[in-house]
Parts: structure tokens; C-alpha cells; sequence
């Protein structure tokens, strides 16, 4: 999997709560959750977010195992997230819906274009290229299908 | 020679391993999208279903005809696949999986990330999102990385008005709110045997504050004889000599009473060094510190006094409200002034009723002081159950007497 967008940078501990707050939650209506992604850790965000890599501080994720959070940032028409490390129900609810996430230590400049490939493992930014950890053999496979939900209508 | 976590997962930390689940759970929160998940699937099949719980503690009652209407999907679906199911009322998940649900050595996954909690019974008990749940739902199994442990030592005794809650706050500041991260927590040593279980569960309850997969406790005669009370019969874990990726010491008598101060868990201060605060509510609840102890502790301290701010207690759950209603601790609670919440999680996750106004100040007894969580513009301290006692009589942040 390749991608390419420009780096929106937001900072350590994100909790899920700030990706989309609990008053959001109660709804199938995915629109309402990217209309509100990181609403209430930086409203000017949202319009940001199309096509953009995020670059996020340690531990992105944290918290809440709400899946709203992933969803609304893939919804969002985020390309992947980037950070040092993820809370881990985060990874596997991100993985899970088709969102890329990449642990790497990137210093983040905002806007500036970041490229990945996941398959050769690697990501660049600011001429800087870096070897990017391997997802789990069936991390790989579910992230390839689309998500989990595809992985098993693809095994049935 | 294994941790807990490598002897129940049968697999050496760093391997992933396939593994079924003994127990399975979801809420009226993530059981919505877990439903949506199965049932884009595509497949009507459903694992077998007495490993199966849904449990209403998020919205409960519900607010709003939007919430009504999705839980009632839900409802219906669960009466019609037979699954273990507790409707509005009947308290918070991760409670009712402590009332002699699960067992030592079982493999559980909540959909909620406090479902570490039930690693206080000697289970590996984790939370996973809604369509890991979904999967769940289908296969009866998902996938472990067998975590890495970090052993937490405790040594003697609480002295003076320090409790569980503070031992819990120390841990998690100490780790920080990614100490632990992808890793288990085992808390071990001569401190655990004088702990109850109601203490346990609150350490267990914090581990996710610190990024662990679950904590977890081996069981011990305390915990044989909890379940005993349960209707369970189970015997006790032996440790074996283990290797922990960390290890954390802690003298449970160095302990004081402590708060978390907006708007993170793992950023801690003595109570005292913050007294005077002055509050708009105490909230007394959710699946940390909402049991029965908790109640009849927090009785002891305003009984025959009122409460100078508002106050919302919140039974975990409907067992731990009728003992209440039994012992005479409801009474003391409703005559110093408090308002009694339904069973469920109440104000925690800023949902519905208790929600903090702008500007707001909550001591609270919950494990989440994130920013807006409980209300936009609000500011949530956490704290003990003797803190909040002493703080609601006197209306600000207050350090708890020695009883």
C-alpha cells in the first residue's frame, strides 16, 4: 500500500475522546463524526483533513475503545496516521476499518508532503527516509482487504 | 516458566496466537456499531451464544428517541439470538462481569476499554472495538500479540486515609499514560494478600490508564472466597518465577490520598496540596469506584451531615443498589443530600444526565479526566471515595480524615 498527503500535525496523547466526543456517539450516521473529528482539540482541524497524512505525538489513541474515532478519521479522507507508538485497541480498530497507521518518530512540519510504502516499508518527509516496522502477517492481510469486515466476507 | 498472561494465552510474549474467547461482551454503546460490523459481514451465523453478553450501562435510561430507537434494535436482537443479556438498570459491564461471571484462567474480551478490569480474577480480560467484536461474534475466537508483562510490586499496608484509588493513581503516574503500553500489568507481592477484591478491582480497572492490555492478579483465597459468595467455585492460581520486561515497587503505607488534576490521568497531586478547590459537583460512581464498599464508605463519612454541593452517586450496579437499599447506606446517602443516578456508568463518559456546564469543576471517582469528557468547558479532578465524601461536605477539594 502506497500513500502521499501533506502532514497535519497534532501532538502526544491524543485520546479518542478528542477524536470524537462522547456526545457524538449515539448515531449511525458516520457524516456526523467527520463533521466533529477533533472538535473539541482543535475545531480548525476538520477542513484540514482531506487526503492529509496525520502526524501525531506518542501514544495516539489512547483511552476510549470507542471505533467512531477511527472511522471518523478514515471518513475524514485521511491517507494514514503517523506516530511513535498507538494505544493499542486504537491499532487494531484502525487496521480493522482500513486505516493505515505507521509507528514511526517523525518530526512534524506542518503541510509538508509525506510518501509511504508500506509494502517496501518505508516513509519520507523532508528528503528523510525511514524504515517503518512490519504489521503482523494478518494485520497485513486485513489492512489489504479494506478492513476486517471485507476480510471475512472475502473468507466465506 | 510464564506470566499469566503467556500461561492462560499459551504463547511466549511477542508471539501472536489464535485463541477462542471464554466470554464476549459488548454495550448499548459499541454494541450498536458491533451489530452494523456482523451484519455487513454478511453472515447470519453467531458463535455459540452463552459465551455472549450485551449490557446496558452506557445511556440508561435512555435520553433521546435517537438513543431509544438504537437500543431497542439492539434489544430486540439480543432477546432473538439468546445471548446473555442485562437491560437498562442492571448496572455497568464490567460489574456485572464481576459478580461471578468470569472465572481464573478465562480468555475474555469486552467491547469497552475498561474490560481490563476482569483481570483482577486471574483472567486475561481486554478490551477490543466494535468489529473485532464482530468477528467475535462470528468465529468465537480472535488474535492476541502475547504481551510483554511489567510486574507491579506492592508492599505493606495503607495508612491513614489513603486507599485503593490513590495506590491506583500513584501506579498510573508513576508508568504514565503510555507506561505500559501494549504491554500486561501483574500486580504481585506481599501487599496484594491484604487487598480485597474491591480494591483489586479498581487497580485492575486503572491498568488501561497506562496503555496495558489488562491487569491482572493471580487468584488467591481472597478471591476463591469472593467467588465463593458469587456461586462460584474455582481454585487458586500459583505463580511460577516469571521474567517481567519492568518492575515497580510500591510501600502501600508511603501512600497518600491524591488527586488527578485536568486533564490527564497520569499527572498527580496530594490532595492537600490542592485543598480549597472550590467544587460545582461530586460524582460518586462508574465501573472504578462504584460498588457497595465504596457507597457504605462514602455513607460513614457524611452520615448525619449534608453534602454542600451537588452530589451524584451512581450504583455500578443493581446488586450493589439493593445491598445498599438493605443496609441502611441508601438512606444515609439520600438524607445528606445526594442524588441517586440508575445503575450504569452515569455522568462518566458526559453522555447524559450529570453532564458539567462550562466552566464547571467535578471531583469525580471515575478513571478519565480527558478534556470536555463529562461537559464541554468542565474540569474533572479524580479522586478517592474518602476524598469525595470530605470534599462534598465541605464543597471544595478537601483531604479525607483519617476514620
Amino acid at each position: 500500500m502506497k500513500g502521499k498527503g501533506p502532514a497535519v500535525c497534532v501532538g502526544p496523547d491524543i485520546d479518542t475522546d478528542l477524536v470524537i466526543a462522547g456526545r457524538y456517539l449515539r448515531t449511525k450516521d458516520h457524516s456526523i463524526w467527520v463533521e466533529h473529528v477533533f472538535e473539541d482539540l482543535d475545531p480548525s482541524l476538520a477542513p484540514l483533513l482531506e487526503g492529509s497524512v496525520i502526524v501525531a505525538g506518542k501514544n495516539f489513541g489512547c483511552g476510549s475503545s470507542r471505533e467512531q474515532a477511527a472511522i471518523a478519521i478514515r471518513e475524514a479522507g485521511v491517507v494514514a496516521v503517523v506516530a511513535p507508538s498507538f494505544a493499542r485497541i486504537f491499532f487494531r480498530n484502525a487496521i480493522n476499518v482500513g486505516l493505515p497507521l505507521i509507528e514511526c518518530d517523525l518530526a512534524c512540519m506542518e503541510g509538508c508532503l509525506v510518501t509511504f510504502d508500506l509494502a517496501e516499508g518505508w516513509i519520507e518527509a523532508e528528503g528523510k527516509k525511514h524504515a517503518i516496522p512490519p504489521l503482523s502477517p494478518r494485520m497485513q492481510a486485513i489492512l489489504s482487504a479494506g478492513g476486517l469486515v471485507e476480510y471475512w466476507r472475502n473468507q466465506r | 516458566m510464564a506470566t499469566l498472561s503467556e500461561r492462560i494465552l499459551g504463547g511466549n510474549a511477542g508471539e501472536y496466537v489464535d485463541r477462542k474467547v471464554d466470554r464476549a461482551y459488548v454495550h448499548d454503546g459499541t454494541g450498536v456499531l458491533t451489530l452494523e460490523a456482523w451484519k455487513r459481514i454478511g453472515s447470519d451465523r453467531l458463535t455459540d451464544t452463552t459465551r455472549l453478553s450485551m449490557l446496558f450501562d452506557h445511556i440508561v435510561p435512555a435520553n433521546n428517541s435517537t438513543t431509544a430507537t438504537l437500543q431497542h434494535e439492539l434489544r430486540e436482537f439480543a432477546r432473538g439470538s439468546f445471548m446473555h443479556f442485562s437491560d437498562v438498570g442492571c448496572g455497568i459491564c464490567h460489574q456485572i462481569m464481576s459478580e461471578g461471571i468470569v472465572l481464573p484462567g478465562e480468555v475474555v474480551v469486552g467491547a469497552d476499554s475498561h474490560s481490563c478490569t476482569s483481570g483482577v480474577f486471574g483472567a486475561f480480560s481486554t478490551g477490543v472495538g466494535a468489529t473485532d467484536m464482530a468477528a467475535i461474534w462470528l468465529t468465537g475466537e480472535t488474535w492476541f500479540r502475547v504481551p510483554e508483562t511489567l510486574g507491579i510490586h506492592l508492599s505493606g499496608m495503607f495508612s491513614g486515609a489513603a486507599e485503593a484509588k490513590d495506590l491506583a493513581l500513584t501506579y498510573v503516574s508513576r508508568l504514565g499514560m503510555d507506561g505500559a503500553t501494549y504491554r500486561a500489568l501483574e500486580f504481585i507481592g506481599d501487599g496484594v494478600a491484604g487487598l480485597s477484591m474491591d480494591d483489586r478491582l479498581v487497580l485492575s480497572n486503572l491498568s488501561v490508564e497506562t496503555g496495558a492490555k489488562t491487569g491482572l492478579f493471580y487468584a488467591d483465597d481472597v478471591t476463591v472466597q469472593y467467588l465463593a459468595r458469587a456461586g462460584q467455585t474455582v481454585k487458586p492460581q500459583v505463580p511460577e518465577p516469571c521474567t517481567y520486561v519492568q518492575e515497580l515497587s510500591i510501600d502501600l503505607s508511603e501512600i497518600v490520598p491524591l488527586v488527578a488534576v485536568p486533564h490527564r490521568v497520569d499527572t498527580v497531586k496530594p490532595v492537600r496540596e490542592i485543598a480549597g478547590l472550590p467544587l460545582d459537583q461530586v460524582f460518586v460512581g462508574t465501573c472504578t469506584n462504584g460498588r457497595y464498599s465504596d457507597l457504605a464508605r462514602f455513607a460513614r463519612i457524611v452520615k448525619g451531615k449534608s453534602v454542600a454541593v451537588r452530589t451524584i452517586v451512581v450504583p455500578a450496579s443493581r446488586a450493589v443498589l439493593a445491598e445498599a437499599i438493605r443496609t441502611g447506606v441508601l438512606a444515609i446517602l439520600v438524607e445528606a443530600g445526594c442524588t441517586i443516578g440508575t445503575p450504569g456508568c452515569g455522568p462518566c463518559l458526559g453522555a447524559h444526565s450529570g453532564v458539567l456546564g462550562e466552566g464547571e469543576v467535578c471531583l469525580s471517582t471515575a478513571n478519565r479526566n480527558f478534556k470536555n469528557r463529562m461537559g464541554v468547558g468542565g474540569a474533572i479532578y479524580l479522586g478517592s471515595v474518602a476524598t469525595a465524601a470530605a470534599s462534598a461536605l465541605e464543597g471544595e477539594i478537601t483531604e479525607p480524615e483519617v476514620s
